[in-house]
């Protein structure tokens, strides 16, 4: 009933073609063999805030300069993420390094088409700090395996694409009413369960979910995500 | 080959939101995560809330952020130098990634799930819960959320029971029906805490679900008290 053709994946495609399109990724993205024939070395270089995923492409092709820009701007967040998540000084230190050194070794895996940069180095962090506390395991999918169902083939161009679904994000999400903001950052940046969230704001939990779900529901709405 | 249809019923989004965050407990993302491997529409869900993580990274003012240490770069550096980047795959002559995968048919369990359960589901040991179903406790509770394994032969019902908590129930083979909804391959049902509920497998093939729990559940049946004690759910 589920069979499938030999190999699912596609990545027999030739790289460097602006039609590959590579449907399967890890928690932290999929080799993207078109992104490094986009990589600009010059975009670390210029003085307003560059666009990240190039940078980051361009660190893909072993661009120095452009991973030290990248660490300047995002390994001093990356240690204030680690500390406001109830890190010490030194541990967060030694995770905001090692997120970015993690960021260098796999930014061949770095796909502009799915995530921003900011996004991408979020989930490296993200994944470095649940080692590191051991909260919990993770289980994360297996972007190879054989039962994976496969995205449907982008209608445009998958990088304008996704870099207009983070700009609408990004407004919808400084347009939250301030108490949906606070739980949704909350849950991103104070390692809280929404039990714990519950507890902390003094609100029934059911309360704390529906504002994570209509604050949710309005990142949704930006990108034409409408339920169901 | 299969049509690829997607799944009608999906997680609630506080929990991709959690799952995306980091923050949800290991039995509740193994649910996550195996749904995820059946369903990009979820799959998008959980990279839009992950975009949201790295707007909050990028939103942090410019004068909360943290002091790093002054040779913090260079001991990155030695970091990468240290572990050189790692390589996804082996390419052939032509630069193309080498399809490393022999399988010709699609696995019932999906990954992380095969994992856990050590196997396809023709290669596990079920254990016998109650008269005619099965099952295979994966993430035992201990206080947290519990995972397992059900396995119900199509035609019968699942055990009438309530909850103490949140239940929720991913299909991976045959499909059941529970108060007129079906449930098939890749959905996930969500049952609440003052929900009474006997859904049943639908004749033909088994049903294989992923069910996880946060409370022990509450049986009503008679053969379902007496089994309860035994098998500990
Ligand atoms: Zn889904």
């Amino acid at each position: 009933m589920f069979v499938q053709a030999a190999c699912s994946r596609e990545h027999e495609l030739v790289p460097f073609s602006r039609d590959v399109q590579a449907p399967h990724r890890d928690g932290i993205g999929c080799v993207l063999p078109r992104a490094m024939g986009v990589a600009k070395a010059s975009v670390a270089m210029q003085s307003e805030d560059p666009d990240w995923s190039d940078v980051l492409v361009a660190v893909a092709g072993e661009d120095r300069s452009s991973f030290v820009a990248l660490f300047r701007h995002f390994a001093p967040r990356v240690k204030s993420y680690m500390l406001r998540l109830g890190s010490e000084d030194s541990q967060a230190e030694e995770l905001a390094q090692e997120t970015l050194a993690t960021v260098w070794r796999k930014a061949n895996r770095y796909d502009p088409t799915r995530a921003a940069a900011s996004t991408w180095i979020f989930t490296v962090a993200r994944n470095l700090r649940i080692d590191a506390f051991r909260r919990a395991n993770r289980p994360e999918l297996d972007p190879e395996d054989p039962a994976l169902v496969p995205d449907a083939p982008p209608l445009g161009d998958a990088v304008v694409e996704q870099k207009q679904n983070a700009e609408r994000i990004r407004s919808a999400l400084s347009a939250l009413p301030d108490e949906q903001r606070k739980v949704l950052h909350m849950s991103f940046f104070e390692s809280k369960t929404h039990s714990e969230i519950a507890v902390a704001l003094g609100l029934p939990l059911g309360t704390v979910k529906s504002r994570i779900r209509l604050a949710f529901g309005r990142m949704k709405a930006s990108i034409g995500d409408s339920d169901e | 080959m299969a049509l690829h249809t997607h799944p009608t019923h999906h997680p609630d989004d506080d929990l991709l939101v959690a799952y995306a965050s980091g923050d949800l407990d290991e039995a509740w993302s193994l649910l996550v995560a195996t749904h995820l491997a059946v369903c990009p529409i979820c799959r998008s869900r959980v990279e839009a809330a992950e975009t949201v993580g790295g707007a909050l990274l990028e939103n942090i003012p410019t004068d909360d952020l943290a002091d790093l240490s002054d040779d913090a770069l260079e001991r990155a550096l030695e970091r990468v130098a240290a572990t050189p980047p790692d390589f996804v795959g082996e390419r052939d002559g032509s630069g193309s990634l080498i399809c490393k995968s022999t399988s010709t048919v699609t696995p019932v369990l999906p990954q992380p799930l095969r994992d856990y359960a050590g196997g396809d589901v023709g290669e596990l040991e079920w254990r016998r819960l109650g008269s005619s179903a099965f099952h295979i406790p994966l993430v035992s509770g201990r206080g947290a959320p519990a995972a397992r394994l059900l396995k119900i032969p199509g035609g019968t019902a699942v055990p009438e029971h309530g909850h103490n908590g949140l239940e929720l129930t991913l299909v991976l083979a045959g499909s059941f029906v529970d108060d007129g909804e079906r449930f098939a391959r890749g959905d996930v049902e969500t049952a609440d805490t003052d929900l009474e509920h006997q859904p049943y497998a639908e004749a033909g093939s088994d049903c294989i679900c992923l069910a996880v729990t946060d409370a022990p559940l509450r049986f009503r049946g008679p053969m379902a008290r007496l089994v309860q004690p035994f098998i500990g759910i």
